[in-house]
C-alpha cells in the first residue's frame, strides 16, 4: 500500500458483497481523493456498479468498512449516504418522468418548507446550472427532456444536495461525442471546486482522457489502482480482461448483394402516440451489416419494431424480398424470416419464469416440426432442439428445465440468439446485442453475427457504442429525431466527429 | 322537472355519495403510494361495525367515527404487511381482505342486527345554508359531509402543493428513484395504506353512524368495489374523485326516490343502476384513456419494491 | 442492531412447495382458532365439530362431495383466467347467468330427458356464462378496462337480473313468497347417484380439470395462454394474438362457471332459487390460488374447502357460530397462503443494520 499524500475523501476497505452465494465484490479496497476524477473500470459483471451502489447506500455490504472524510460510515439507506455527501447518478436515471425538473430536484429533501415554493426553486436551479455550465429548463417535465438533459438534471440534483462525492455510472453511453466533451468540462469544474468524482466505465479510451487515477476490477476483485497518465491503455485493457484482447476479425465483404429489405418513407408513432419515425427510407442488403448509430431514444427502437411487424405504420412501405409486407401481422414477419433481437431480453425477448425449452419454443411452437397437427406441441422434439442449441451456443444453465431467470445476462442473450438465429433468417434486427455482456460473451455474439453475415443474411445492428459500430459495420446509418441523417457507405472514410455531428441532428454533408 | 323535485334529489346525492367519497379519498392516497387495496368493501364493513358499536357503547357518534377510522386502519395493516413487507400479490391480498372484513364484521355484529343508534344529526350551516338551492343541496347536511368537503380540498392541496405530497407522488411513480433520493418507500407505503384504510373505515362508519344509524350485515352493498372503480375514474385526482362519487350518489338517490315513489320499474332494475353506471363509466374512461387524453395510473401501482432486487 | 431481512433464493423443490402450502393452512387454522378463542369459543372443539360434521357421517361426506363440485368448477374458471394474469373475479355472476339460462331453457323449451335436449341445455348455460365472461374479456383486451371491477359489477348485475326474474315472471305461485322458480320436471334433472345428492356435475368436476391441465401443457393454445400470463410483451413479440386469447379464455372461464351454475340448479336444487350459490365464485378464487394454478390439484383443494363449508354449517347448528366465521377463515387462508408464497422465493436472514461491524470483517 502506498502512502497517501492527504487523507482520502472516501476510503473503502475489504468490502464484500454476496449475491446468490457468489461474490459480487470480494475484499475490495478503494480510495477517492479530494479534487480527483477516479475511473472505476472493468468488464460487465466485474462488480463496479455493485461497489458504488454500496458506497451510495443502496446495497449494504456483507463485510468491510467505509470511511468518509475520516469518519466511519455505516449506511442503512441512500439517505444516510446523502448525508455523508455521497451522490450517485445511475445508468438508469433516478428521475420521475411525470414530474417537472424542479420537483425532481426537491424530491426527498427535508430542509425545505412544507408548501412547495416553485419560484425560489426555479431561481436556485438557474443559478446552479449557470455556475456549472449545465443548462436545463427548471419547469420542463422530465419526460420531455433529451437523455443528455436528463443527465444534467441528475447531476444538478446531486450537487443541490451538497454532494461532495459524485458517482457517475457509465455517463457517456447515452451521449454524443460532443456532449461527452461538454460533460467532461463540467466535471472538471466540479473537481476544481474540491469535489471527488468516480466514473464507472468500460471504455478505456474515454477514461484515459479524463481520469486522474484508475482502479481496475475483475470478477469482483480489485486488480490495481494506478495513475492514469503513467499507464498504457493496452496494459489497462489486459488487466481488465485478464488476457490480451482479441479483435474480432471481419472478413472482407464481397460485392454488395441485392436489397433484401427495403423501407420507403416509414412513419410511425411512439408509445405516447406522438410522431416518432418520420419518413425513414433505406435498403438493407444481403450479406451486410448495416450499423445504426444514434443517441438512445431517437426512434431506433420504433424502427426495429416497425420492421419486425410489432408497431403499426402510419405510412410507408416495407418490402421484403420484393414483396410488400407492410401492415401484415408480426407472425407473418416471423414466417418470412425476419428475426428480431430486442434490447430488453427480460421484458420482451424472453419469458424469464419459463424454462429454456419453452423460451426456445416461443417463435416456432406453431410450425412443424415443433407442432403436431396444428394443435399440439412436440415437447420431445423441442427439448431435443434446446439441448442442441444449448450446446452450440455454449449456454451455461443449471438444466434445460430450469427457469430462464436463473441464467446470467450473457447466457440469456445467448439463449435469445440461439432462438433467433437457428432458422437461417433473411433479416436480423439486432438492438444492442452485446449490451451488458462481458468481453467474452460479446465476442461470441459478434462472431455469430458475422457468421450470419457470411451466410448472406442482412443484418441491422443498432448500437450506441461507436467502437462496436465501426468494428462490425459495412455501412453506418445515423438517426436523429426519427429521421436518417445520412448513411456512411464506407465507414473507414468517416470520422467519429462527423458521425457525432449527425447524431446531434446535423444532416450529412453531401461529400461523404 | 321543477326545482322542487331536483333539489332534494341533488341533496340526497351528496349524502349518499359521501360514504363512497371517504373510501375513494383513502384509496387515492393508498394507490398514489403504489399499493392497491381492493379490500375496501371489507374494510368499510369493519369500519361500519366499529362505528356502530362504539357509538352504541359510548353514546357519542364522534367516538364512533374515530373508532371506525382506527378499526379500518387496523384491519388494513394485514394488507399493508403482506404487500409492503412481504411483497405479496396485491390483487389477491385485497380480495382476501374483502372476504375477511365481510366475514369478521358479520361475525362480530351477529347479535346487533337491526339495532339502531342515535347518530349525528344534520345541521344547517349558517349563512351558506340560507342561499337558495345551493344551500339546500350542499349545506343542509351533517358535520361529516362538511368534513368531506374540507378533506377533498385538503387532499388536493396536500398532493399537489406540499413537500410530502410530492414525495407521495414520486413513490407511487418510481419507488427505486425515490429510495435513491433518500425516501423510505416502505414507511411511506405503510403510512398511506393505513391512512387509506382508516378513511375507508370512516366511510363505513358514516354509513352506520350517520346514514342509516343502524347495523345491517353487508350494509355497504358493493360500495367498496364501486369506490375502487371510481378511483380509476378519478385518474387519482381528489377533485375528479369527488365528482365521480356525487355522480354515483345521484344515481343511487334517484333510484331510491323512484322506489319510494312506487314506479312501475321493478326494484331489481333500479338496484342494478349504480353498478351498471359504474361499469359504463369505467368503460368510457378506459376508451378515452386509449386516445391519450389522460395520464395513467401511478406507474408502480401493484408492484412490490425491494431495494436490493436487481433489475 | 439486528434485524431480519428477506433474501432471494433459488427455486424450492415440489416437496418444499407443498410443505409451504401445508404450513400456510396450519397457520390460518391457528389464527382462526385464536380468533375463536377470543370470541369465547373453544377452537379445538370447533375444529373437531367441523371435521365431524363434514366427514364423520355418510350424509356429511356426501354433502362435502356435493359442495366440492361447484368449488372445483369455479376454481377452474378462476384458474384459467389467472393463468393468463386476467383477474376474473366474476365467476359468481357467470355461474348465475349459466343457471338462469338453464332455468330459461327448462321453462321455455321442453326438456324431455333426451340427449339432444340436455346437450342444448348445457350449450345454453355455457354460452350464457361464457358471454358474461367474454364481455369483460373483450373490454380488457380492446380498451384495457380493469377486469377486476368490470367482472365484479357484472356479478351484481347478474344477481339483480336473477332477482328480477325470481320476484317477477318466473316466481313459483305456490312458493308462498319465496323467490324461486317452480321445480324442474324430472326429465330436466341431471343424473343422480343412487339415493345421494351427488349429481352428474361430479363428472364435469373430475374431467374438466384434467382436460384443462392437459390443454395447458400440451397444446399450442395452452402454451400461448401461459406465455401471455407470464409476459404479455414476449407473447406479442412472438406474434401471439392477445385480444383473441383474452376473449377466448374469458369465454371458457365463464362457460365453465355457467355449466357449474347449471349443474347446481338442474342437478342439486332442481329449481332456480335466490341464494342457490353461497359465494362459490369467490371460493373458487381461493381454491385456484391454493393449487398454485395447477389444475390437477383442484379437486383436492376444493374438497378441503368444502370440508370447511359443510363443517361451517354444522358449527352454526351445534355451536351457534355464524356462517360468516367460514368467510373469516377463508380470508385467513388466503392471507396465509400469500404470506407463505414469499418463502418460496425468499429466505429470512439475520443481518445487522448498516452493514457489518469492523470486527467481523475477516
Amino acid at each position: 500500500m502506498q502512502t497517501e499524500p492527504s487523507a482520502p475523501l472516501v476510503s473503502m476497505r475489504g468490502v464484500d458483497k454476496i449475491f446468490f452465494g457468489g461474490y459480487a465484490n470480494k475484499g475490495i479496497d478503494f480510495d477517492l481523493r479530494r479534487g480527483e476524477i477516479h475511473a472505476l473500470i472493468g468488464e460487465n459483471g466485474a462488480g463496479k456498479t455493485t461497489l458504488m451502489n454500496i458506497l451510495a447506500g443502496i446495497y449494504s455490504p456483507d463485510s468491510g468498512r467505509i470511511t468518509v472524510d475520516g469518519r466511519e460510515a455505516r449506511f442503512r439507506s441512500p439517505r444516510d449516504a446523502i448525508e455523508f455527501g455521497i451522490g450517485m447518478v445511475h445508468q438508469h436515471f433516478m428521475l420521475i418522468p411525470v414530474l417537472a425538473v424542479w420537483e425532481n430536484m426537491l424530491l426527498g429533501l427535508r430542509d425545505v418548507g412544507f408548501v412547495l415554493d416553485l419560484r425560489s426553486m426555479v431561481s436556485k436551479i438557474r443559478d446552479m446550472s449557470e455556475r456549472y455550465a449545465m443548462p436545463v429548463d427548471p419547469e420542463a417535465y422530465v419526460w420531455a427532456l433529451s437523455i443528455g438533459e436528463q443527465q444534467r438534471v441528475e447531476i444538478l440534483k446531486m450537487l443541490y444536495r451538497g454532494t461532495n462525492v459524485l458517482i457517475l455510472d457509465e455517463p457517456t453511453s447515452v451521449l454524443t461525442p460532443q456532449e461527452t466533451r461538454e460533460l467532461f468540462a463540467a466535471l472538471r469544474k466540479m473537481t476544481d471546486a474540491g469535489h471527488g468524482i468516480v466514473i464507472i466505465s468500460h471504455k478505456i479510451d474515454e477514461v484515459m482522457s479524463i481520469a486522474d487515477r484508475v482502479t481496475v476490477l475483475r470478477k469482483g476483485e480489485r486488480v490495481c489502482s494506478v495513475e492514469a497518465r503513467l499507464t498504457a491503455r493496452e496494459a489497462l485493457a489486459e488487466m481488465m480482461v485478464g488476457r490480451a484482447l482479441k479483435r474480432v476479425k471481419k472478413s472482407g465483404g464481397g460485392p454488395p448483394g441485392r436489397a433484401v429489405l427495403s423501407c420507403r418513407g416509414l412513419c410511425a408513432r411512439n408509445d405516447r402516440g406522438m410522431a416518432s419515425l418520420s419518413g425513414v427510407s433505406f435498403d438493407l442488403r444481403e450479406g451486410e451489416i448495416l450499423g445504426v448509430a444514434g443517441v438512445a431514444g431517437n426512434a431506433q427502437g420504433e424502427l426495429c419494431e416497425v420492421l419486425a411487424g410489432l408497431r403499426a405504420l402510419d405510412s410507408g412501405e416495407i418490402i421484403l424480398n420484393g414483396q410488400d409486407i407492410s401492415g401484415r401481422s408480426a407472425r407473418e414477419f416471423i414466417k418470412r424470416g425476419v428475426s428480431y433481437i430486442p434490447v430488453d431480453r427480460r421484458e420482451t425477448g424472453l419469458a424469464p419464469n419459463m424454462n429454456l425449452s419453452e423460451n426456445i419454443a416461443l417463435k416456432r411452437y406453431w410450425r412443424k416440426p415443433a407442432a403436431v397437427w396444428k394443435i399440439f406441441m412436440d415437447w420431445k422434439f423441442i427439448s431435443g432442439l434446446t439441448a442442441q442449441l444449448v450446446d452450440a451456443f455454449r449456454i451455461q444453465a443449471p438444466s434445460p428445465g430450469s427457469p430462464a431467470r436463473n441464467l446470467s445476462g450473457g447466457n440469456l442473450q445467448k439463449l435469445m440468439l440461439a432462438r433467433e438465429l437457428s432458422d437461417a433468417p433473411l433479416v436480423i434486427l439486432a438492438m444492442h446485442p452485446v449490451w451488458g455482456l462481458d468481453v467474452g460473451a460479446a465476442e461470441f455474439v459478434h462472431e455469430r453475427l458475422l457468421e450470419e453475415r457470411a451466410r448472406g443474411a442482412g443484418i441491422m445492428l443498432v448500437s450506441e457504442d461507436l467502437d462496436e459500430l465501426f468494428e462490425m459495420s459495412d455501412r453506418i446509418m445515423v438517426m436523429s429525431g426519427g429521421k436518417i441523417m445520412g448513411i456512411a457507405e464506407r465507414p473507414q472514410d468517416v470520422s467519429r466527429e462527423e458521425i457525432g455531428m449527425m447524431m446531434a441532428g446535423v444532416p450529412m454533408r453531401a461529400a461523404v | 322537472m321543477s326545482v322542487d323535485i331536483i333539489t332534494p334529489i341533488l341533496a340526497a346525492a351528496i349524502r349518499s355519495g359521501t360514504p363512497v367519497l371517504y373510501a375513494v379519498m383513502g384509496e387515492i392516497l393508498s394507490e398514489r403510494s403504489g399499493v392497491m387495496n381492493l379490500g375496501l368493501e371489507g374494510v368499510m364493513l369493519i369500519g361500519a361495525f366499529a362505528g356502530f358499536s362504539a357509538t352504541q357503547a359510548t353514546g357519542d357518534p364522534a367516538v364512533g367515527i374515530a373508532a371506525s377510522f382506527l378499526a379500518g386502519a387496523l384491519v388494513t395493516s394485514i394488507h399493508a404487511f403482506l404487500c409492503v413487507t412481504m411483497g405479496a400479490n396485491q390483487v389477491v391480498s385485497g380480495l382476501a381482505l374483502a372476504m375477511f372484513g365481510e366475514g369478521m364484521s358479520a361475525m362480530l355484529g351477529r347479535n346487533h342486527i337491526g339495532q339502531t343508534i342515535a347518530g349525528i344529526k344534520p345541521f344547517r350551516v349558517p349563512l351558506l345554508g340560507d342561499i337558495p338551492i345551493i344551500g339546500q343541496i350542499f349545506f343542509s347536511h351533517d358535520v361529516m359531509v362538511y368534513a368531506s368537503y374540507i378533506l377533498v380540498a385538503a387532499l388536493c392541496f396536500f398532493i399537489f402543493r406540499t413537500r410530502p405530497g410530492l414525495n407521495l407522488r414520486a413513490v407511487g411513480e418510481n419507488p427505486r428513484a425515490s429510495d435513491a433520493m433518500g425516501l423510505s418507500v416502505a414507511r411511506m407505503r405503510y403510512a398511506y395504506t393505513l391512512a387509506g384504510g382508516g378513511l375507508a373505515g370512516v366511510a363505513g362508519g358514516y354509513l352506520s353512524v350517520v346514514y342509516s344509524q343502524m347495523w345491517v350485515e353487508g350494509m355497504t352493498a358493493g360500495r367498496g368495489w364501486i369506490a375502487v372503480a371510481l378511483v380509476i375514474f378519478s385518474i387519482w385526482h381528489p377533485l375528479r374523485g369527488a365528482l365521480g362519487c356525487y355522480m354515483f350518489g345521484g344515481v343511487d338517490a334517484l333510484q331510491m326516490r323512484m322506489q319510494a315513489a312506487g314506479t312501475s320499474v321493478p326494484a331489481p332494475i333500479l338496484l342494478m343502476m349504480p353498478y351498471a353506471m359504474t361499469l359504463a363509466v369505467l368503460v368510457f374512461i378506459s376508451i378515452r384513456k386509449r386516445q391519450g387524453i389522460l395520464l395513467g395510473a401511478p406507474a408502480s401501482l401493484g408492484r412490490p419494491f425491494r431495494r436490493e432486487e436487481r433489475e | 442492531m439486528i434485524h431480519w431481512k428477506l433474501e432471494p433464493r433459488p427455486n424450492g423443490t415440489a416437496r418444499f412447495n407443498f410443505a409451504v402450502t401445508a404450513a400456510s393452512l396450519c397457520a390460518a387454522s391457528a389464527i382462526g382458532g385464536l380468533l375463536m378463542g377470543l370470541m369465547g369459543v373453544n377452537p379445538f372443539h370447533a375444529y373437531f365439530e367441523i371435521f365431524r360434521g363434514a366427514l364423520g357421517s355418510k350424509y356429511g361426506l356426501s354433502e362435502t362431495l356435493v359442495k366440492s363440485i361447484p368449488i372445483t368448477l369455479t376454481g377452474l374458471a378462476c384458474l384459467l383466467a389467472f393463468r393468463m394474469s386476467i383477474w376474473n373475479i366474476g365467476a359468481e355472476g357467470q355461474l348465475v347467468m349459466g343457471a338462469i339460462a338453464a332455468a330459461a331453457f327448462v321453462r321455455y323449451c321442453r326438456v324431455d330427458g333426451s340427449v339432444a335436449a340436455f346437450a342444448c341445455m348445457f350449450a345454453a348455460s355455457a354460452a350464457a356464462g361464457g358471454l358474461w365472461g367474454a364481455l369483460p374479456g373483450f373490454l380488457k383486451g380492446r380498451w384495457n378496462v380493469n377486469e377486476i371491477i368490470s367482472t365484479l359489477m357484472l356479478n351484481y348485475i347478474a344477481l339483480c337480473l336473477m332477482d328480477l326474474l325470481l320476484y317477477g315472471a318466473w316466481k313459483d305461485p305456490t312458493s308462498m313468497g319465496f323467490p324461486m322458480t317452480p321445480s324442474f320436471p324430472k326429465t330436466a334433472r341431471l343424473w343422480v347417484f343412487g339415493n345421494t345428492r351427488l349429481h352428474g356435475g361430479l363428472i364435469m368436476a373430475l374431467i374438466f380439470p384434467v382436460v384443462a391441465w392437459a390443454a395447458l401443457r400440451r397444446t399450442q393454445w395452452g402454451f400461448e395462454i401461459r406465455v401471455i400470463g407470464e409476459n404479455a410483451r414476449a407473447a406479442r413479440y412472438s406474434g401471439m394474438g392477445i385480444l383473441k386469447n383474452i376473449v377466448l379464455v374469458m369465454f371458457l372461464s365463464g362457460a365453465i362457471a355457467g355449466l357449474c351454475g347449471m349443474s347446481e340448479v338442474a342437478g342439486l336444487h332442481g329449481r332456480l332459487s335466490r341464494g342457490f350459490s353461497v359465494g362459490y365464485g369467490f371460493t373458487g378464487v381461493i381454491v385456484a390460488w391454493l393449487t398454485r394454478l395447477n389444475a390437477l390439484l383442484l379437486p383436492m383443494a376444493a374438497f378441503l374447502m368444502s370440508i370447511l363449508l359443510v363443517g361451517g354449517d354444522t358449527l352454526q347448528v351445534t355451536m351457534a357460530l355464524p356462517l360468516s366465521s367460514v368467510q373469516v377463515i377463508q380470508g385467513l387462508i388466503l392471507f396465509c397462503v400469500l404470506g407463505g408464497e414469499v418463502f418460496r422465493g425468499y429466505r429470512l436472514r439475520r443481518v445487522r443494520a448498516g452493514g457489518p461491524s469492523p470486527e467481523d470483517g475477516e
